[in-house]
């Protein structure tokens, strides 16, 4: 029984598991994880997976660092989606795509960009930003009529 | 106006009136070494190249994109808080080992604290100590000093409050040389700890 749960621990108390693509750095104020249609609130350490949303509060932010050595900031006011994310750790080929619903983006590209540029893309709800190297900020609102 | 109207010129309103339009900004920033990378955007059709520090594509609704270039107060002012968070950069350290032992040479011994105090500026790092021997000796007995240099690493960062269960640890001998060297070369480059931080 003390074996049983011992191996149950563990399994909790690893850090990172196959799925976890990257992990929250830095945060502050709000910060929310939706994932399975269900909305957690992050936390520094918090690991991120394919298909999680990030969302901020209007003081919120979030710094992410990827398996791949990707780093990718959310501002406050937003909502990051991560669509795809695939990295092969041997070759560093892989695919990236997130999706910037509103609010505002950094970006350092990481060793998925280096070997394949243009692998990691940026979709907006006007534009598709194919990323073939390094840093760049994006930022989408609802402006005037 | 009756509820019921109200509620169909809210509908009408709504229907038709004029949607709000998305605005996007894109602006490519030179990286910490300097260099310039490059931001394809693909909006309403056509492709804009941003390559250049500062480029800039600003898109209204399904308009054409303006091609400027902001100034670095417009840039905080638009970025700022959302640059400001970006995670430390991933970041990697070379230590080396007087001979035949897991004792820092005297220059690495201060690089050390430079190390571990940049390391402590990071909340949740995630670490790889990776030791490595020079070609003098035994292979097996390269492979245990490599591993013991790598331990004896993790014992610093772990003493400066690293929780040991962020630090990988392992030893590859002589298998990567740094220096490639012949058997039995006394090589002090070959003899070191990477510590890989992210």
């Amino acid at each position: 029984m003390r074996w049983i749960i011992a191996a149950g621990l563990l399994c909790f108390a690893s850090v990172s598991v196959a799925n976890d693509v990257g992990q929250i750095k830095v945060m502050t104020g709000t910060v929310h994880v939706e994932r399975d249609g269900k909305r957690f609130p992050a936390q520094v350490g918090m690991a991120v997976r394919q298909s999680d949303s990030l969302i901020t509060g209007v003081d919120g932010t979030a710094g992410i660092t990827f398996t791949d050595n990707s780093l990718l900031s959310v501002g406050p006011n937003s909502t990051l989606a991560i669509d795809h994310y695939a990295f092969d750790s041997t070759t560093h080929a892989g695919q990236f795509d997130a999706s910037l619903k509103k609010g505002s983006l950094a970006v350092v590209s990481g060793k998925i960009v280096k070997q394949s540029p243009g692998a990691m893309r940026v979709h907006t709800p006007t534009s598709i930003m194919g990323v073939r190297g390094t840093e760049f900020a994006v930022k989408v609102s609802e402006g005037g009529n | 106006m009756g509820p019921a109207l109200l509620g169909a010129a809210v509908a009408m309103a709504v229907l038709f009136g004029p949607e709000p339009r998305i605005e996007e900004t894109v602006v490519v920033l030179p990286s910490a070494d300097g260099h310039i990378g490059t931001v394809v955007v693909e909006h309403a059709g056509e492709r804009y190249v941003l390559n250049r520090p500062y480029a800039t594509s600003r898109s209204v609704g399904e308009e054409r994109a303006k091609i400027t270039q902001l100034s670095e107060p417009e840039i905080r002012q638009s970025f700022g808080s959302t640059l400001q968070f970006l995670p430390a950069r991933p970041a990697s350290f070379l230590l080396y080992f007087i001979t035949g032992t897991d004792e820092l040479t005297d220059e690495s011994k201060a690089e050390l604290q430079k190390v571990l105090a940049e390391l402590k500026q990071r909340p949740v790092p995630d670490i790889a100590v990776i030791g490595h021997t020079d070609s003098v000796g035994e292979r097996e007995a390269n492979d245990r000093l490599s591993a013991q240099r790598a331990e004896r690493m993790k014992g610093f960062l772990v003493g400066i409050g690293i929780p040991a269960s962020r630090i990988e640890v392992a030893g590859r001998g002589q298998r990567e040389l740094l220096v490639p060297t012949e058997e039995n070369v006394d090589e002090p480059r070959n003899r070191r700890v990477e510590i890989n931080v992210r």
